[in-house]
């Protein structure tokens, strides 16, 4: 499994009821239905990763995240999972919202733009920080809110919302001391798990 | 002549009869004492009897959907495209089940039959059939076929319908449920055109109160009409822009209401022509009322997660974009509320251009799409 999915099967709990907002072929969703029997739904917008979803027999729905989840009861999922997503929606801070009132808790990943490559990038060259791990150009990229770690609990104490775990790893999703440190410089990826 | 067919073709193929003497109680409170059914099959039965797949038909569908009746039969079937070897119901796993339902005019008992009371044909006295009529059939069928569950249940538009109300009232009896370009009930819109139709029907002169064919005569005219009014709804405007936007037929504009000058009259006329050349009036009527009187959740006090509660098939909805008819949003309240009803459901919202009618188009990622699901099911 994808090292990212290996750590947030972790927070979930057995036998829990689980939405995967942007759920690509379905890996995670298949996993924990076989090892925690976990009845999940994936939403996905990809024709080809519907069908990877649908092969594996996954619940997937096919839906934009920018249409929000009004289609969805408050309280109908235990955990709502969305992994390297939040950076592509329209409005992260309404889906955000949507997110804690559709599931109790939420589990989020997204790149950290406070790294110091993308800071030192930026600062070297003046441009806007592009690596082989986010290859796009500003014009031409589905990365259209970029935040930090920081960024990202201003918005949760905004909402009111509490981070229960937070790691920062690289793009390997390995952890190191020194990250755990300085997260905010040194960590690319963040894993949150918010709660209301 | 075509006496060699395509590889993913189930080739020839020829209707079969079956002769029902339990009366079967209606909705409508009458009952059909006796009747037959006719209907279609493509693949093998396996010996666990676990990979039958069941075909429910449309509006104006019948049992013949896939193959052919004849070396020189122009069209195949109404979803070959669909159905046969290395297609979404593949006919190498899937021993496949397609019938007329009850009221039709293709060979099952309907309302052109003999009516055993009178002797003369049952015309405007055969019963008003509903959706969950047509289930209870179809199950006897079923039994008589020795399919104690299917492996899939699969409809589109009205045939969707079926597939759901099987969901809901043989819940141990379907495995998988496909409702594809469907809706939970019809909207006000759907049953006005509907009405449009039926009274296009019952004003015809010749329709002589649902007894013409003692008069030896046929609605042809409100027939007609209704298919046209029908076929409107089932294209989107896009695709009748792109089929026949404003192109003329004739040089120039005759200033008269006879001549048929555009394009798209002329292609209205011709599908109303055929049709009322194929079809039955009094078919047409209780087809329309079917489909007006569906609302499954109607029993449930309106809640459609009531009424899916009790099912157990894993579901696939499927719509097309420019469906108006029966929209993409009316497919997901039906997701929706499988979700809230805690059901396995995935749902595919396909881009299409062609409305309605693209339930019967094979566009690649329908058809991609369709048969991941179907190739999952265990049989």
């Amino acid at each position: 499994m994808r090292a990212d999915l290996e750590i947030i099967q972790e927070w979930i709990p057995a036998g829990s009821r689980v939405l995967d907002l942007g759920c690509g072929n379905g890996e995670l969703l298949a996993w924990l239905r076989e090892h925690k029997q976990v009845h999940g739904y994936g939403l996905e917008r990809d024709p080809d990763k519907i069908a990877q979803s649908l092969e594996r027999g996954v619940n997937v729905i096919e839906q934009d995240l920018d249409l929000g989840l009004d289609h969805f009861g408050d309280d109908s999922f235990d955990v709502v999972v969305m992994t390297q997503t939040l950076q592509a929606v329209h409005y992260p801070d309404r889906l955000l919202r949507d997110m804690l009132r559709v599931g109790k808790t939420c589990i989020i990943t997204f790149p950290n733009f406070g790294h110091w490559r993308c800071r030192w990038y930026l600062l070297r060259r003046g441009e806007m920080p592009r690596s082989d791990f986010l290859p796009y150009t500003w014009y031409n990229t589905p990365n259209i809110h970029f935040c930090t770690f920081r960024d990202f609990e201003a918005l949760c104490r905004e909402q009111q919302l509490r981070v229960l775990d937070r790691l920062a790893v690289d793009r390997d999703h390995r952890l190191h001391a020194l990250t755990r440190l300085w997260p905010n410089l040194l960590g690319e990826i963040g894993i949150y798990r918010v709660t209301r | 002549m075509p006496t060699v067919f395509a590889e993913d073709s189930v080739g020839l193929v020829s209707p079969q009869v079956l002769h029902f003497k339990e009366p079967l109680p209606l909705a409508c409170g009458r009952q059909l004492a006796d009747y037959e059914l006719v209907y279609e099959t493509y693949g093998t039965l396996n010996a666990e009897r676990s990979n039958a797949v069941l075909i429910c038909h449309a509006l104006s569908g019948h049992h013949h959907a896939a193959g052919y009746h004849s070396p020189d039969d122009r069209k195949p079937g109404w979803w070959d495209s669909c159905i046969g070897p290395g297609k979404p119901i593949d006919t190498r796993k899937f021993f496949v089940v397609s019938l007329n339902n009850l009221g039709g005019c293709n060979g099952s008992t309907g309302p052109g039959s003999r009516n055993p009371d009178t002797g003369r044909p049952y015309g405007a006295d055969f019963p008003v059939l509903t959706v969950e009529d047509w289930v209870h059939s179809q199950a006897r069928l079923a039994d008589a076929l020795g399919i104690e569950q299917w492996a899939a249940v699969v409809g589109g538009s009205l045939g969707g319908m079926q597939a759901l109300q099987w969901s809901i009232s043989y819940p141990e009896r379907v495995r998988h449920c496909l409702v594809i370009a469907s809706a939970p009930k019809l909207s006000a819109q759907n049953i006005a055109f509907n009405e449009v139709a039926r009274q296009a029907i019952l004003t015809d002169p010749e329709f002589h109160g649902g007894h013409f064919q003692e008069q030896g005569v046929v609605p042809k005219r409100g027939l007609m009409l209704a298919r046209m009014v029908g076929h409107i709804t089932y294209l989107s405007d896009d695709a009748m822009g792109e089929k026949f936007g404003r192109e003329l037929k004739t040089d120039q504009l005759n200033y008269d209401f006879h001549s048929v000058e555009f394009q798209v009259e002329s292609y209205l006329r011709y599908q109303g022509e055929e049709f009322s050349g194929r079809f039955d009036a009094n078919t047409y009527l209780l087809m329309t009322k079917a489909l007006d009187y569906f609302d499954p959740a109607a029993a449930h006090g309106d809640d459609l997660v009531q009424t899916l509660t009790p099912a157990r098939a894993d579901f696939c909805v499927i719509s097309f974009s420019t469906d108006w008819r029966f929209s993409p949003a009316r497919s997901r309240e039906i997701v929706d509320a499988l979700v809230a009803a805690k059901k396995n459901v995935s749902y595919l919202e396909i881009e299409s251009a062609h409305g309605h009618d693209a339930f019967l188009i094979p566009s690649p990622r329908y058809i991609q799409g369709f048969g991941r699901y179907m190739n999952r099911i265990a049989v």
